[in-house]
């Protein structure tokens, strides 16, 4: 093959990753390594960097190169709706217990650009508790963070969610959920207006309140075993007594040494309620 | 002598099952080899996949591994529906929920690239019927840590493009027909 494909050994990632965290704060020490490596390959890629020593030079040198490391390192990928069985069992098994509180607070930690925050507005308006509901949407990245708070879905995206809502078994007209202006989408405001967005790091920052529900999809599986741990005793502790944990269905706490402190709620889906 | 256990990556799109169910089969009692199925296959929507391939060999389960999952030699794994399977230096399963790529998630290269990144030379990866070029960038990561790279002779499989790009970019790799295949993975046990 022509193409000269860029590497980097593991002291030399650990070495980047260390200058990153002196330079502006953020601790990716602790991420799941094989991931990571992919991605900061892929990254190398596409900025033409061939080397370690380049990549280290440029990013402690340009908050810009930076920015867009932070961008592309951290995974932003995120559906409304995703796994329609899970909603479903939000539905069915949870939102039925929620209802009994006269506040409800939720946490959606990692949220990215808030896709699956906007799912959760749906089925708690459905369950006529959006009213009496705080969401506290936070996310690593302040790019997601903004773009959460404009709510701009495109069209042709917005068409595969109608489906996974229908999967999931809704029976409203989805369309009365946003409005649609050329290629686009904006989720209606009246679902979104109980949210708040902001930024907040699980590998550095502290418990900020009591919570019902705790939403975290496919973000700690970018963890090693030790963060993980880290952030599920966080979780444990911002939650109220048999308060839930939602997490991504491949996502077990079979490997944590948290696992005692909660009961199983929905195997299959990983929803998870705090015990002691 | 005692043999090395070899960490054997199977990747399969359109077409593929079949053949998979016949590496299945093969499959000794007493294996002492892991086995990792990645197929490209739809997402949102429940799978049977799993219980489809345990039929071929009742006496060998087929797990979907959890995030962090620790591999158990001599067991078979199918990679999650709509996530990337990836392995860590500690012999884990990691998942990743990035981009697709060449419109698949899981990704057929970044699997072998990451079994050929751990295992090396211990890494065997068989490539097999599919419509995309998907798995052509993995196997040369697989020749390049000194690997075992197996392509499904296209003249055999149903939908040849897949094989025939690995072939081109990897003249290396050895091209076998199904049946040829399970005889080599059945023979990896002596």
């Amino acid at each position: 093959m022509a193409k000269q494909i860029p590497d980097i050994t593991n002291d030399e990632l650990e070495d980047i990753l260390c200058s990153i965290f002196d330079t502006y704060g953020y601790d990716f020490s602790a991420y799941a390594r094989a991931s990571m490596h992919r991605r900061v390959v892929k990254y190398m890629e596409d900025i033409n960097c061939s080397t370690a020593r380049d990549l280290k030079y440029q990013i402690i040198n340009s908050t810009e190169v930076f920015n867009y490391f932070l961008q592309r390192i951290t995974v932003n990928v995120t559906e409304m709706f995703r796994d329609p069985d899970f909603y479903k069992a939000m539905k069915e098994q949870v939102l039925p217990m929620l209802a009994s509180y006269p506040i409800i607070k939720i946490w959606h930690a990692g949220c990215s650009t808030g896709e699956e925050v906007f799912s959760m507005c749906i089925l708690l308006h459905e369950a006529n508790l959006l009213e009496r509901t705080r969401i506290y949407a936070t996310d690593i990245n302040p790019l997601n963070l903004e773009k959460a708070k404009h709510a701009i879905i495109p069209l042709d995206v917005m068409k595969e969610y109608t489906i996974n809502y229908f999967k999931m078994g809704g029976t409203n007209d989805f369309a009365n959920y946003y409005t649609a202006k050329y290629d686009n989408a904006i989720i209606s405001l009246d679902l979104r207006k109980n949210i708040l967005f902001s930024q907040h790091n699980l590998v550095t920052d502290e418990v900020f309140n009591e919570f019902q529900l705790i939403c975290c999809r496919n973000v700690m599986i970018y963890f090693n075993h030790q963060l993980q741990n880290r952030v599920i005793k966080l979780f444990h502790e911002s939650l109220s007594s048999f308060g839930y944990l939602a997490l991504g269905v491949k996502e077990s706490l079979l490997f944590s040494e948290m696992r005692p402190k909660f009961e199983v709620i929905n195997r299959n889906q990983k929803i998870f309620r705090r015990s002691i | 002598m005692r043999v090395q256990p070899k960490m054997i990556v199977i990747g399969g799109s359109a077409g593929s099952v079949p053949v998979i169910l016949e590496i299945m089969k093969a499959i000794p009692d007493k294996f002492p080899h892991t086995v990792v199925i990645v197929i490209h296959r739809q997402r949102n929507v429940s799978s049977e996949m799993a219980t489809v391939l345990s039929i071929a060999n009742e006496r060998k389960p087929i797990v979907e591994p959890d995030d962090k999952e620790p591999i158990k030699t001599g067991c078979i794994y199918l990679a999650p529906q709509n996530y990337h399977l990836l392995i860590e230096d500690d012999h884990t399963f990691s998942l990743d929920y990035s981009e697709a790529i060449k419109y698949s998630r899981p990704s057929i290269d970044v699997s072998f690239e990451s079994v050929a990144r751990v295992f090396g030379e211990n890494a065997c990866a068989i490539l097999l019927s599919g419509a995309n070029s998907d798995g052509t960038e993995g196997l040369h990561s697989i020749i390049e840590n000194k690997g075992t790279a197996i392509v499904q002779d296209p003249t055999s499989a149903a939908y040849p493009a897949m094989p025939m790009a690995a072939i081109a970019a990897n003249k290396s790799s050895l091209v076998f027909k199904p049946i040829e295949i399970a005889k080599f993975v059945a023979d990896l046990q002596q």
